[in-house]
């Protein structure tokens, strides 16, 4: 009778031993890192560290499959450390870190994976074919692992080139297009299980895919990829939080925008029986618009407050401060038209795809096109 | 009058604080902002009245688009914005907050039954034993519930999610405070100032001291961001604000005095640290304390916070040696200088100013081109991301100056004080530009074997010197023609030819060389005569050497490869004098630094304002978009029961809500 009432237990009692023995691994490798490297670490940093650990903990009990994601990540990357011999050359010499786990094979393997999963979902979504989906989610999956695995390898290997030299790879465009993908590619995993439904990866991985193009182009053509050091600018504690803020709201709005190319799509008849119910595309859109507005709104706040630690001024008005409040403001109208209006349909759906552009010009071409001082990755 | 106004006023009221102006206000502050973006903000005016012409200039001046986030407009628009956003609240706050409270639990079984999401069950239980289950269910799904007897049995009103309603206040409140934060900290006081002629912006370039009282700001200035350079071992107790064309003079109520100013480097070279040991002393002279500051770790002082913003030449003093470079002989002369200050070089041709820009210790210079890696099958996969930066070098210090000619017109020069290696041969490299951007073009004098300037500077005199012209001409001529058979007649030839290539050389180099045999020599001919004239200039260019060796009594030149590459190189190089736009090269032989950083010191009182309104924001929209409000009624009567449930956004989740308290009613009414 309990159940069939859906009668939440007290939260501890809800959890099993897996949520128990996850929390155990997450505080111990914490604690673990704390004491090994604390040290090198400033208190704002061990402070970051140690509240990781009660954030990543729940954060696994209310999403249930981060929990296998971190422990596999984790595993992983122990291993290609292993791997290493403390020796950089060992990436051209270990067979497993040269074809798999080496921070850059771990990245190409991630976006080819990306690639596939995308061309997985359209033939699933095309042919119906559940099975062909489920191979899509199993694949977009491993992309993720190997994406967290090769910025895990990253981190050490940039401290392997020099002690001065290391950071978390989150300082240039490359390593945040890299960050982009799996941020968008996880939130849409979420909202896959959520909504059991696969066929809106179709859209989403679109955007993926764009960005693996980017990732390539930015590689091959401009070697990117090299780890540099750090300019003093950017050796800070903030960009710990204000990084990865900024990007759960940039990958939400991508998705946003995807999923209103679907509503229009649907809308007009077109893959409309393929694709989920317009309701269920327009209650997504709306749900990733409200977490990105939310940690958009957050990581500009910590920008601003970095900001007035590195620049000297919490607000100077600098092209990427702007372009944030400017992408702001617009989602912040788009809610709005949502909440108060309660208005529904194609007109927020084409803003949602517009929006992209939007949120395009203030991740991308503010660092093309305009000068300022947030000028840490240019094309 | 009196009948309208009431209504006028109501009318206002409603426009301002209705959803359309809230959504037009941001959209025309999102547009607003772009302009500022798009065009570059507070350069020098000149720059803008070259980029437009005079006349859009006077217009975009007039719309305030050189500093639009400080233009009168703008200011409107955010007005606005705060005013639309306060009438909201104040039009909103009583409704909320009794809703909040409300249970709402006045609504009759008729509105109830009238309700979009209703169910209805039958039981056996009594109407007290059943609500009390439900109660307990509703209350373990989060609602609070409020029991209340009603004729024939109970009613059951319960609300969940209320904070959504308070986030609306938070989040709102919070736009309100950010904006007001943010005017305190900005110019609105020094622009009434302005406005009503109590200030001036100060636009001459005068000394900080010579500022008059109208363009300065009192240390008692509640907000200002502004900035200053400050050599090593100087102080400075004043920092300059940029306010359009000119600046304003903030004195400070205590002085900055830079101690040392460090740049560490990562050994890749690029900059790792930037460090300034400052003391801050009150106005008194009394040291108040040391502190060192670097990027990212302002000090705090006074309520006033100090930045390392950047830094630049403090007035490094050099010592050079001038080369005349079109003289005949070849002893340099020495200068001293000062970075940021000017010499003056006088000379036949003319007087010329020596204008020491900048003097750099470090140039991290690209010396690989762009070598191709070695593929390996990673490789082409984006390859190792171990950064192969072996062709960045640090080629050591260099210094730029302008030289300045008596009609005003300057070249811009670069010159590296150490040598540099270029193709297995070592050269002294000097940049040479018109305008600031453009790239420096290089002259490459080469060194000799013991490393040192001097005998391409004597060759260089020989080949310019027209007293030795036909000696060096009838020496090649005699060297060239074979011993047993020296024709007078044909050595007098080959001396005269040889002679004219010297001479046409001397006149402009190679170009004037090249036209001569344009014009003088037919088509089919030219690149051969071009060939023999090349090997004949060589040849003499050897010969003079030579005597310019004995003459200075040196050994004879070594007839070696390094020789003969010495000699071309110094045609080359001779030959790009011409085009070099100077009559000196300047080689520096010591120099004491001083550095100079840039500091930016800011007072912003509204600062905390801002961080209490960002903090409030952040919780407001998470309030508002992750906590639902939803209200329950149940009506129980014997035997009969009538759930219905409303929310002010009717989503999938809500839905499925709904469908599960139906299920749960089922299951308890049995």
């Amino acid at each position: 009778m309990e159940l069939a009432l859906h009668q939440p237990a007290p939260l501890l009692k809800r959890l099993s031993w897996f949520d128990w023995l996850f929390a155990v691994i997450i505080a111990s490798s914490g604690l673990f890192a704390l004491s090994r490297f604390g040290e090198f670490m400033d208190p704002y940093e061990k402070g970051i560290l140690l509240a990781a650990i009660p954030a990543l903990a729940v954060f696994g009990w209310f999403w249930k499959s981060f929990r296998p994601l971190f422990i596999i990540v984790g595993a992983v990357s122990l291993f290609a450390i292993s791997q290493y011999h403390d020796n950089l050359a060992r990436m051209d010499e270990a067979f497993f870190l040269k074809y798999l786990i080496s921070s850059q094979a771990a990245i190409m393997w991630m976006c080819a994976l990306f690639v596939l999963a995308t061309l997985t979902y359209w033939v699933g979504l095309l042919a119906r074919s559940a099975f062909t989906m489920k191979t899509a989610t199993a694949m977009t999956w491993s992309a993720v692992a190997l994406g967290f695995i090769g910025l895990m390898v990253r981190w050490y290997e940039s401290y392997l080139i020099g002690t001065d030299v290391g950071h978390i790879p989150v300082s240039n465009l490359y390593e945040v297009f890299v960050l982009f993908c799996l941020i968008t590619a996880m939130l849409y995993l979420y909202y896959e299980a959520r909504y059991q439904t696969r066929q809106m990866g179709a859209f989403v991985l679109l955007v993926i895919s764009a960005a693996v193009g980017f990732i390539l182009w930015y590689a091959l053509d401009r070697g990117a990829h090299e780890i540099q050091p750090l300019v003093p600018a950017l050796k800070s504690w903030w960009m710990k939080l204000h990084v990865p803020a900024n990007f759960i709201g940039y990958g939400s709005f991508s998705i946003s925008a995807m999923l209103g190319a679907a509503y229009l799509l649907a809308q007009r008849g077109i893959l409309a029986s393929r694709l989920p119910k317009l309701e269920v595309i327009d209650d997504v859109m709306y749900k990733s618009i409200a977490i990105g507005f939310a940690f958009f709104t957050i990581a500009t706040i910590l920008g601003a407050m970095w900001a007035a630690e590195a620049w000297g001024g919490y607000w100077s008005w600098d092209p990427k401060e702007t372009w944030a409040l400017i992408v702001w403001l617009n989602y912040a109208a788009w809610l709005h038209i949502r909440l108060v209006k309660g208005l529904r349909g194609p007109m927020l759906a084409w803003w949602a795809l517009g929006g992209l552009l939007v949120t395009t010009f203030a991740f991308l071409g503010v660092n093309m096109f305009l000068s300022g001082l947030h000028s840490y990755g240019t094309l | 009058m009196n009948s309208t106004s009431p209504s006028f006023g109501k009318s206002v009221f409603e426009l301002l604080s209705s959803m359309r102006f809230a959504i037009s206000l941001l959209s025309i502050l999102a547009v607003a902002s772009i302009i500022g973006t798009v065009l570059k903000q507070a350069e020098p005016y000149n720059n803008y009245i070259i980029q437009f012409g005079p006349f859009w200039f006077e217009a975009y001046e007039k719309l305030g688009l050189y500093d639009v986030y400080h233009a009168a407009w703008f200011l409107v628009i955010l007005t606005f914005l705060v005013v639309s956003t306060t009438v909201c609240i104040y039009r909103n706050a009583p409704n909320f907050a009794r809703e909040m409270k409300s249970f709402r639990e006045h609504v009759s079984e008729q509105s109830l039954n009238a309700f979009k999401h209703k169910h209805e069950a039958v039981t056996t239980q009594t109407p007290e034993a059943l609500a009390a289950s439900v109660q307990h269910y509703l209350e373990g799904q989060g609602y609070k519930v409020k029991n209340l007897p009603r004729e024939e049995g109970v009613l059951l009103a319960a609300k969940a999610g209320s904070w959504n309603r308070l986030g609306y206040f938070l989040a709102h409140s919070a736009i309100v405070m950010i904006c007001i934060g943010g005017l305190i900290d900005g110019n609105l006081v020094f622009k009434v100032q302005q406005l009503l002629g109590y200030k001036k912006i100060e636009t001459r370039d005068i000394p900080q001291s010579q500022v008059p009282a109208i363009s300065r700001l009192s240390p008692s200035n509640p907000s200002f961001r502004g900035s200053v350079q400050i050599p090593e071992g100087s102080s400075a107790d004043v920092v300059f604000l940029n306010v359009a064309d000119g600046y304003l003079v903030q004195d400070l109520p205590f002085t900055v005095a830079l101690k040392q100013f460090r740049i560490e480097h990562y050994t890749t070279g690029q900059p790792k640290n930037f460090e300034s040991d400052l003391e801050i002393f009150d106005r008194s002279g009394k040291k108040i304390r040391d502190a060192t500051i670097a990027v990212n770790h302002p000090l705090i002082q006074d309520g006033i916070a100090i930045y390392q913003a950047s830094f630049a030449d403090g007035g490094t003093r050099l010592s050079l040696r001038g080369w005349n470079l079109f003289a005949p002989t070849d002893s340099p002369f020495p200068i001293e200088g000062t970075v940021h200050q000017n010499a003056t070089l006088t000379s036949e041709a003319g007087d010329y100013t020596l204008e020491f820009t900048d003097f750099r210790p470090f140039n991290i210079e690209n010396m690989g081109g762009d070598a191709a890696e070695t593929g390996s099958t990673m490789s082409v996969l984006g390859g190792s991301p171990i950064s192969d930066k072996k062709h960045l070098r640090n080629v050591g210090p260099s210094f730029q100056y302008k030289l300045r000619d008596s009609r005003g017109q300057a070249h811009e020069f670069s010159n590296y004080m150490l040598p540099l290696e270029l193709d297995g041969r070592w050269y002294m490299m000097s940049g040479v530009r018109d305008a600031p951007n453009e790239a420096f073009r290089y002259m490459r004098m080469p060194l000799d074997a013991d490393g040192n300037l001097e005998t391409f500077m004597r060759l260089r005199g020989a080949l310019l010197n027209p007293a030795w012209r036909h000696e060096i001409a009838a020496n090649f001529a005699h060297q060239a023609l074979p011993k047993n058979a020296s024709d007078p007649q044909i050595e007098g030839k080959l001396t005269n030819s040889a002679a004219q290539v010297l001479a046409l050389f001397a006149k402009g180099g190679f170009q004037t060389l090249g036209q001569f045999i344009e014009t003088n020599v037919p088509a089919a001919e030219r690149e051969k005569a071009a060939g023999t004239y090349l090997r004949i200039l060589e040849l003499t260019a050897y010969e003079a050497l030579r005597i310019a060796n004995r003459q200075a009594h040196l050994p004879e030149p070594k007839p070696d490869d390094a020789t003969g590459w010495l000699v071309r190189d110094t045609l080359n190089s001779v030959s790009d004098m011409f085009v070099y736009g100077a009559p000196i090269y300047l080689q520096l032989m010591h120099y004491d630094e001083v550095k100079a950083s840039g500091l930016q010191l800011t007072r912003s009182p509204g600062k905390n304002v801002v961080y209490l309104g960002s903090f409030l924001l952040t919780l407001g929209v998470f309030f508002m978009l992750f906590v639902r409000e939803r209200r329950v009624w149940l009506r129980i009567k014997p035997g009969h029961a009538l759930l219905a449930m409303s929310s002010a956004k009717h989503t999938i989740d809500f839905e499925k809500e709904f469908t599960q308290h139906a299920q749960a009613l089922d299951t308890l009414a049995k």
